[in-house]
């Protein structure tokens, strides 16, 4: 990052200094011959236009170098994997592209610079290589767009399929709350104007399915298991967001949304690979919601499955059994959301 | 009549620059010209655009001014900075920055750029100045809408600035104000009066934005001079003529959103809401939905990006064409690519919607149409890439920026199709990669394309010239300062760093990115401070800079046929009559490397090419 800087410093000078020199060269000829002042603006510009191509090109693959490493890890999740494969085939794509166009302009601004003596090309029109230049793109655009699609319809395929284990991920302003749908797998159903102090979900007591679900302030999760997130919100926007497996839908208040992942990798796993022992997973809140939104979070751990059984086991349950349980109110729209 | 510069007027409004600039061509004044009906409630086309730009550099410096603010947030979270309380007030106690005005900042700087620098500034300031001077019109075709167009947009801009100094803050939304936050002052106090005001701004906005494309819209379409076909026009024209368009065909949904967000706000309707339980109590809004809004937004909304985009491409053109002595390469395939662009744009706003809950479904359709606008703009590319081949290219401040835009228009435009591809914008939506993708594509194409559009036409707009050597070093620092801040920004995003975050510090995995940070905000800095050669170069240049020459770039379009003093109707005798593309740089045989469009094939035996008749 030290070098960064100075390099910038560096160039911003010698750009600064050259311009300098420029102008008082300049300035001495001036009025009396604007003709050489282009000139010598020509061949300044046009020398800058090739150095911001090499230096720029230089910083950028060494900014790459140092701030990839800070990227995230890779994905703990099944669909992750694919994600990240599709992303490293774009990337290169773009990057052959990104070098060809850049190093194409620059150095025709370099070479082309201005010369009385010469006149420019008149070439307005060649249909041979327009046409080369709509089906070339439209070639690599069709193919990344089915490779992009199938990546899609099977990660919402698998969204839509309801299989795994049932999680609620309910957010609101600036909290994450889980409920996991216990031995029967199935949520209870919940209304938003059930909500009570003690009933922060809203959940419908007389539903059968509420008797084992369980509350939790983390989410955990076992290793190689097929998850299916159920997202509710009661107040605005928020969006689950889990970065490290590639996980991302909006919790939207009126709806419920859905996201199916396999973690594969555990916290402790992970904790090896990025050699950093404090490392946790995270869920952040990556939809705008208010004043805290930059503080809406909360730890992810994922456990082998005999350690998932274990805790779950400690949760507690939505509705105590010793706990009253308050009636429902009559509000016959109250329909089950999480079904 | 003289003016004196200083003379006490509209105060505040950064109307009264035009003072200063004009004061040069006063003997040419009708002699019921007075000082209200010249600067004020003027009604040409020429003093309208003036006006335009120095509103939109008024307003682009404010809103750099809450980047620079936001940014030093962003990178030294811990930092007091004692001048905050100064500037902000209450909001910035201490020298810390308050949370909530973070967002608001941010939300203001979004709509401020967008709307009032690159839609109302580049439109407005460009449109108006060219399309009748280069069409050869005398005016446009209804001056008083025109002006009715500006003072709408200046009422527009007053009312949102006004919302930074109410007591409970502005907006603070973001700039795409989604409900229910939007609607809801309980869930944020941005959205009590402070958005009350936004989005009273924008309806002025959109009646302004209106008018102004409507007008343009007749201009071009009735005002042509003999023998300026749709195809002898310059790209220039063409990107208004399709920006202004796009701009009738969505800005009216957007009212429409805003007008239903109202209603939701102080009606009780439901449009957008249902199921809300905030402050301890259960709303009655029932059968709502947030989706909806979000659908009405980005229909409006990603045209939006190319009513910023189109006018900049199409300033890049004839500045690219002129300044490297060629025509333009692929002229119909340019206009053609510009039309299947603004075509696409009204079909691909589900891209930004892909993981609300939108139907996986809908979300392919929007990925193949999205990455479909990919291969027209690879074709612009191209053609400004051949353009420049072997050319004979005159390195003034605006081709500069012109290649700036190029380039940059590349850089964004390859991440937009990552973005654009459902499945890997899961993982980057919402992040810092998408801040970085749309500055780069939408924000320093448009402001470079603007900046081209400055340098080139400053001559025909003050009559004076714009000093080159220190337009050369605002252009490097800007384009050093942009891919500086820019650039790196993306690693943040692939970092999974969440956008509109007032801070970075609440996740622990996130503390090894503060070094990127510091090097985006020093950037930043440096860029900013740039701007301020810039701002020094014009408003100098206009009371000092050397007198223009009619033709200073030796141009083929019809502006550098009108005398440099502006006077009303803009040809002191008959209007210039069109004969030929605009386009006739370098042709062989040819005395001069340019033809202008009004000379007739007859008078140049010489060039003819058997297409010429
Ligand atoms: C001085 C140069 C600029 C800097 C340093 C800058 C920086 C930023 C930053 C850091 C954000 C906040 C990201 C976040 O927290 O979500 C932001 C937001 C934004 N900026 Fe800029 N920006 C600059 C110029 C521009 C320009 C030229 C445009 C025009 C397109 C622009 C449009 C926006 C928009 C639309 C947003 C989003 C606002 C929102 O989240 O609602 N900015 N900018
Ligand atoms: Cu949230
Ligand atoms: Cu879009």
């Amino acid at each position: 990052m030290n070098i960064l800087l100075i390099l910038a410093v560096v160039f911003g000078t010698l750009v600064l200094v050259r311009l300098a020199n420029v102008a008082a060269l300049a300035s001495k000829l001036s009025g009396e011959n604007e003709e050489a002042e282009q000139e010598s603006a020509n061949r300044w510009n046009s020398i800058g236009m090739i150095s911001f191509l090499i230096i720029g090109l230089i910083v950028m693959i060494y900014m790459m170098t140092q701030y990839l490493p800070l990227t995230l890890p890779k994905a703990a999740s099944e669909h992750g994997e694919a994600i990240d494969g599709l992303m490293k085939i774009n990337w290169i794509v773009l990057f052959v592209t990104f070098f060809i166009t850049q190093i194409l302009l620059f150095t025709f601004a370099f070479k082309y610079r201005y010369n009385k003596n010469r006149r420019s090309f008149y070439f307005h029109d060649n249909n041979k290589l327009e046409a080369i230049w709509t089906i070339i793109p439209t070639i690599i655009l069709a193919a990344l767009i089915t490779t992009g699609m199938k990546e899609w319809n099977d990660i919402t395929n698998k969204s839509a399929s309801m299989k795994g284990i049932v999680v609620q991920i309910y957010a609101k302003q600036f909290d994450f709350t889980v409920r996991y749908a216990g031995k029967d797998n199935k949520l209870g159903g919940s209304f938003f104007r059930r909500i009570t102090d003690t009933n922060p979900l809203g959940v419908d007591s007389s539903d059968a399915a509420t008797a084992d679900d369980m509350v939790a302030k983390e989410l955990v999760l076992p290793k190689g298991a097929e998850v299916q997130l159920m997202i509710n919100s009661r107040d605005v926007i928020h969006s689950v967001y889990l970065p490290h497996f590639r996980v991302q839908m909006n919790a939207v208040p009126g709806m419920t949304t859905r996201f199916a992942f396999k973690p594969t990798i555990t916290t402790a796993e992970m904790q090896k690979e990025t050699g950093n022992p404090k490392f946790q997973y995270v869920m952040l809140c990556n939809k705008i919601c208010g004043v805290a939104h930059y503080n809406m979070q909360m730890t992810v751990r994922i456990v082998e499955p005999a350690e998932y059984e274990e805790w779950l086991k400690t949760q507690s349950a939505v509705f105590p059994v010793e706990q009253a349980v308050a009636p429902a109110p009559a509000d016959s729209a109250a329909t089950s959301m999480a079904k | 009549m003289e003016v004196n510069p200083n003379n006490s007027m509209a105060h505040g409004a950064p109307a009264d620059e035009h003072a200063h600039g004009h004061s040069h061509d006063h003997h040419d004044h009708d002699h019921d010209d007075n000082f209200w009906s010249k600067y004020i409630f003027s009604t040409d086309h020429k003093m309208i655009a003036k006006q335009y730009l120095n509103v939109a550099i008024f307003m682009g410096f404010l809103a750099m001014f809450m980047s620079l603010i936001f940014r030093m947030q962003l990178a030294w979270p811990d930092a007091k900075l004692p001048f905050l309380s100064d500037v902000i007030g209450k909001w910035g106690k201490d020298g810390k920055l308050d949370p909530g005005f973070y967002l608001a900042l941010v939300t203001i700087h979004g709509t401020i750029m967008v709307f009032f620098v690159l839609t109302a500034g580049l439109s407005g300031t460009f449109s108006n100045l060219l399309i009748p001077l280069q069409l050869g019109a005398r005016d446009m075709a209804s001056g008083f809408l025109n002006a009715l167009s500006f003072w709408f947009f200046a009422l527009s801009s007053v009312i949102m600035l006004s919302s930074l100094v109410i007591e409970s803050g502005p907006a603070s939304c973001g700039w795409t104000i989604y409900p229910p936050l939007s609607a809801l002052p309980q869930a944020i106090p941005g959205s009590g009066l402070g958005m009350t005001l936004w989005l009273v701004s924008m309806v002025f906005f959109i009646a302004s934005s209106l008018l102004g494309s409507i007008n343009y819209i007749a201009t071009i379409i009735n005002l042509r001079t003999k023998g300026m076909a749709m195809t002898r026009m310059p790209l220039t024209i063409w990107a208004f003529f399709i920006t202004a368009i796009l701009g009738v065909l969505s800005f009216p949904v957007l009212l429409a959103a805003a007008l239903l967000l109202v209603f939701d706000r102080s009606f009780g309707t439901s449009f957008y809401l249902s199921d809300i339980f905030i402050d301890g109590a259960p709303l009655d809004h029932a059968g709502g939905s947030p989706i909806l809004f979000q659908h009405l937004f980005w229909f409006l909304g990603h045209p939006e990006v190319y009513i910023v985009l189109l006018p900049a491409l199409g300033l890049a053109s004839e500045v690219i064409s002129v300044n490297s002595r060629k025509p333009i390469f692929g002229y119909k395939a340019m206009i053609g690519s510009m039309l299947v662009i603004a075509f696409l744009s009204f079909v691909v706003w589900g891209h930004h919607m892909f993981i609300t809950g939108m139907n996986p479904f809908l979300g392919s359709v929007f990925v193949f149409t999205t990455l479909l606008v990919a291969i027209p703009s690879a074709v612009k590319v191209f053609n400004y890439i051949t353009t420049l081949w072997r050319g004979n290219i005159q390195f003034t401040p605006q081709i500069l920026f012109a290649i700036g835009l190029v380039s940059t228009f590349i850089t964004g435009g390859l991440t937009g199709i990552i973005l654009g591809d459902s499945a890997l914008d899961i993982n980057i939506h919402d992040t810092y990669f998408v801040v970085a993708h749309f500055h780069i594509v939408m924000g320093s194409s448009a402001i470079f394309g603007m900046f081209a559009g400055v340098y080139h036409w400053f001559p025909k707009m003050y009559g004076r010239m714009m000093n080159k050597k220190l337009g050369y070093i605002h252009f490097w620092l800007t384009i050093i300062g942009l891919y500086g801040t820019f650039f790196p920004m993306h690693f943040l995003g692939l970092a999974g760093v969440p956008r509109r975050y007032y801070a970075n510090t609440a996740y622990a995995g996130f503390e090894n990115l503060i070094n990127i940070n510091h090097v985006v905000s020093i950037f930043a800095i440096i860029g900013g401070l740039a701007q301020f050669i810039f701002l020094f170069n014009f408003y100098y240049s206009i009371k000092n800079g050397k007198k223009s020459s009619q033709n200073p770039w030796k141009s083929n379009t019809l502006e550098w046929t009108a005398p440099v003093e502006h006077i009303h109707g803009n040809w002191p005798g008959a209007i210039p009559e069109v004969h030929r593309w605009p386009y006739d740089y370098g042709k062989p045989g040819a005395k001069e490397d340019f033809i202008c469009q009004t000379v007739p094939y007859s008078e140049t035996p010489e060039s003819n090419t058997p297409h010429d008749h």
